[in-house]
């Protein structure tokens, strides 16, 4: 082109030189790179996690057959004996027909000890260290139900306290969850029995449903779980209590390997004081249902249209 | 005449590799950060977002804040592309190449932002439509991934385009490359507009749950992207890489000043909403502002809103004509958005958490690198298209010249 073109361009560019370039300059270049990349790389060989090749390519839960779902569950029994010394069996419960698992939580029995905190986390086999609990109990002023003014560290001594209630809150259950509709890979999703679930090898950890949960009921694992073996509960579930990885969501699941055999879940059964009850909400005679029916029950932060399947009530 | 093609590239990466002093210790400079961040994501891989400081009550920080930032600094390019498109404006058109190439290194930038805040990247395949499970069109964040690709797309066909035919000297062909314009005009409201709406339709967070938050995105995006132009376009002049014309200058300086002016009556109108009505809502907003407790990110969004506000001050006084008041007040504009879009926007949506508890949020020194890393790579990119594009267009360099 010609200056008269440029001079039109309305740019002008001083420096004309045709650009040279040796070949020595260049391989010493390009050896540089490579060895800074190198070096840029190297905390990698001290990874913590590093998935399997069959990890890698599995399918999500809900594409896999029995058969691939019998191999993945032995691989995974085999490497939890070899890194916790437990042996150990993962079951995979169906859902029931004609169930629907619900909560009712009596927040005028409700003292605060955080027994149930507690039980969840050892049956649930939650991370230690970093500590992970899916069950918040928040003590509040009476007279309000304000959550920013409640306080969930309080100590222990604190707890049944005349001038307080006490109000644990973990994953509701939603019937119109929030958290699986924003999951950009369907990792998580609602069971026929109501039980919202995570695949926890499916999850790409986006946290994305975190920030959706109106309840901060998920839990993610920003580190790599930590779990004494003595402490490992070897009664598992795929969908609920198995080890985590690390970068994966994980939440609160009912207990699905014990309820849906029939048992209560972990908190219901450590409750000092009879403030917690489940069962199957389709059932009239269940005693869920009745005091759905009879009493006069509520549910946190209706306004957000999650309709929960975890009631609170205020009675004697 | 053969299509040029393998001389094509040879040259541009000769064009890469050599350059003036000054241009050779900056890219080495940006190497050197990108390496550092590259070596900090490692890291993070290796050992879980842990060493972040993120967690389970601020669970989105720096990262998605500089993703929001960005993806409204690749989305303002459109800004530039109107006026030189469907108004025909002869001067900007010169330039509006380097304003689509800016697109395409702010993408860049986005998606590495999005895949280190990812907790298992090596599984980012279950998000591929086919191989995948994609939750489209349920979830938000799989409209964006589809906007933004296509975004990059578009930008990268264009800026493509002309830089090709230009180098080979052939005629552009309007309707092989304009069609793809107006398409990406079209396309460019689009990525900030899902992007807001991946918060806004949150339900479960007062602060994003409103209707404002998109229109927000968009006039702070085209406010902090033409500012940044302009310094390229200053910095560009100054090492004398080529002249840009006073119009084009005085032009970009009233899209910004005009969105300037909207950003801040939107934001004065949210302010009042939230705080004169004194409900719930609000407290994210009171929070954030330091009316309610101790709050580290209180100095920031107060140093935010002085910015903007003397920055259209500069701009709407006679001073603005001043180069030196110019160039401020556009800096004043980056950071001032930057600021307020990604920590006053992000992070304060999550203190306090759902359930009332206000945890503060400080990034870790790891996560700090990676970011500077993610720029600085980004940077890296702009400064070698920009290299490259700048003789073409200047028609320097071109197929016929090598060859005669
Ligand atoms: S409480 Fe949160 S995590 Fe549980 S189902 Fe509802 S939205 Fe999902
Ligand atoms: S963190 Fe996992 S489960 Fe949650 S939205 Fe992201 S991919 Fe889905």
């Amino acid at each position: 082109m010609s200056t008269e073109d440029q001079k039109n361009l309305g740019l002008k560019n001083e420096d004309q030189q045709e650009p040279v370039i040796s070949r020595r300059y260049f391989l010493a270049g390009t050896a540089c790179l490579s060895v800074a990349t190198a070096v840029s790389l190297s905390p990698l060989l001290n990874a913590e996690e590093v998935p399997s090749g069959d990890d890698f390519i599995q399918k999500h839960y809900k594409e896999l057959s029995d058969e691939e779902k019998k191999e993945i569950f032995a691989r995974l029994e085999a490497r939890i004996d070899k890194q916790y010394g437990v042996s150990t069996s993962i079951s995979d419960p169906q859902p029931m027909d004609g169930v629907e698992f619900a909560y009712v939580l009596n927040l005028g029995r409700c003292i605060g000890c955080r027994k149930c905190v507690y039980a969840c986390m050892k049956e649930n086999n939650q991370s230690r260290s970093p500590q992970k609990q899916y069950i918040r109990v928040l003590k509040m002023k009476k007279g309000t139900i304000n959550l920013e003014t409640s306080s969930h560290d309080y100590p222990e001594k604190e707890a049944s306290s005349e001038d307080f209630f006490y109000m644990p809150v973990s994953c509701q259950q939603c019937r119109e969850p929030k958290c699986i509709e924003v999951c950009p890979v369907k990792a998580t999703w609602k069971e026929k029995d109501g039980i919202v679930v995570v695949d926890y090898n499916w999850c790409i950890g986006c946290r994305y449903c975190e920030a959706a949960c109106p309840y901060h009921a998920r839990r993610f694992n920003f580190a790599k779980p930590q779990l004494p073996a003595e402490e490992l509960n070897p009664d598992m579930g795929y969908l609920s209590n198995r080890p985590r990885y690390m970068g994966v969501m994980e939440k609160c699941t009912f207990c699905l390997h014990k309820t849906r055999r029939g048992e209560y879940p972990a908190c219901m059964e450590v409750c000092p004081t009879g403030a917690r009850k489940f069962g199957n909400i389709r059932d009239p005679e269940s005693e869920v249902r009745k005091i759905i029916e009879q009493e006069r029950v509520f549910v946190l932060k209706q306004e957000v249209g999650t309709l929960p399947k975890f009631y609170y009530t205020f009675a004697k | 005449m053969n299509t040029g093609s393998p001389r094509f590239f040879s040259d541009l990466a000769k064009t890469v590799l050599v350059g003036n002093r000054t241009y050779t210790i900056w890219m080495l400079a940006l190497i050197a950060v990108s390496m550092l961040g590259l070596n900090a994501f490692s890291r993070q891989l290796a050992h879980g977002l842990y060493t972040t400081g993120m967690g389970d009550e601020v669970s989105w920080g720096l990262y998605i804040s500089n993703f929001a930032f960005l993806v409204g600094m690749a989305a303002a390019a459109v800004m530039m592309v109107i006026p030189a498109y469907v108004f025909k404006d002869e001067e900007i058109h010169k330039v509006v190449i380097f304003t689509e190439l800016w697109a395409v290194a702010a993408l860049i930038m986005c998606l590495l932002f999005v895949t280190a805040d990812i907790g298992r990247p090596d599984r980012l395949w279950h998000m591929f439509p086919v191989i995948g499970v994609f939750n489209w069109p349920m979830s938000m964040l799989t409209w964006d991934v589809l906007v933004l690709n296509g975004y990059l797309f578009l930008n990268l066909y264009v800026c493509g385009y002309v830089l090709y035919k230009k180098y080979t000297g052939q005629k552009l062909v309007a309707r092989h490359y304009v069609p793809i314009v107006f398409l990406a005009i079209a396309w460019a409201p689009l990525i900030h507009t899902i992007t807001a709406f991946l918060f806004q339709g949150l339900g479960a967070r007062p602060f994003w749950h409103s209707g404002l938050i998109a229109p927000r995105f968009l006039a702070s995006a085209f406010s902090a992207g033409p500012a940044f132009i302009i310094l390229v376009f200053k910095i560009m002049e100054h090492f004398k890489c080529c002249t840009i014309h006073e119009k084009v200058i005085a032009k970009i300086r009233v899209i910004v000043t005009v969105s300037l002016l909207v950003n801040l009556l939107l934001f004065g109108s949210e302010l009042f909403t939230e705080l004169y009505s004194g409900s719930e809502h609000s407290i994210h907003l009171s929070f954030l502002l330091g009316f309610h407790g101790e709050s580290v990110l209180a100095p920031w969004i107060w140093s935010a809103v002085v910015l903007n506000i003397i920055a259209a001050i500069i701009l709407l006084l006679p001073v603005r004509e001043n180069p030196r008041f110019l160039n401020v007040a556009c800096v004043m504009i980056v950071v001032g958005i930057w600021v307020e879009k990604g920590l006053g926007f992000v992070i304060s949506g999550f203190i306090p958490t759902p359930l009332g508890d206000f945890v503060q949020y400080q990034p870790s020194l790891n996560e700090l690198t990676v970011c500077f890393g993610i720029f600085a790579f980004g940077l890296l990119i702009y400064t070698a298209l920009l290299k490259i594009a700048v003789p073409i267009i200047n028609g320097q360099l071109c197929h016929r010249k090598n060859h005669n």
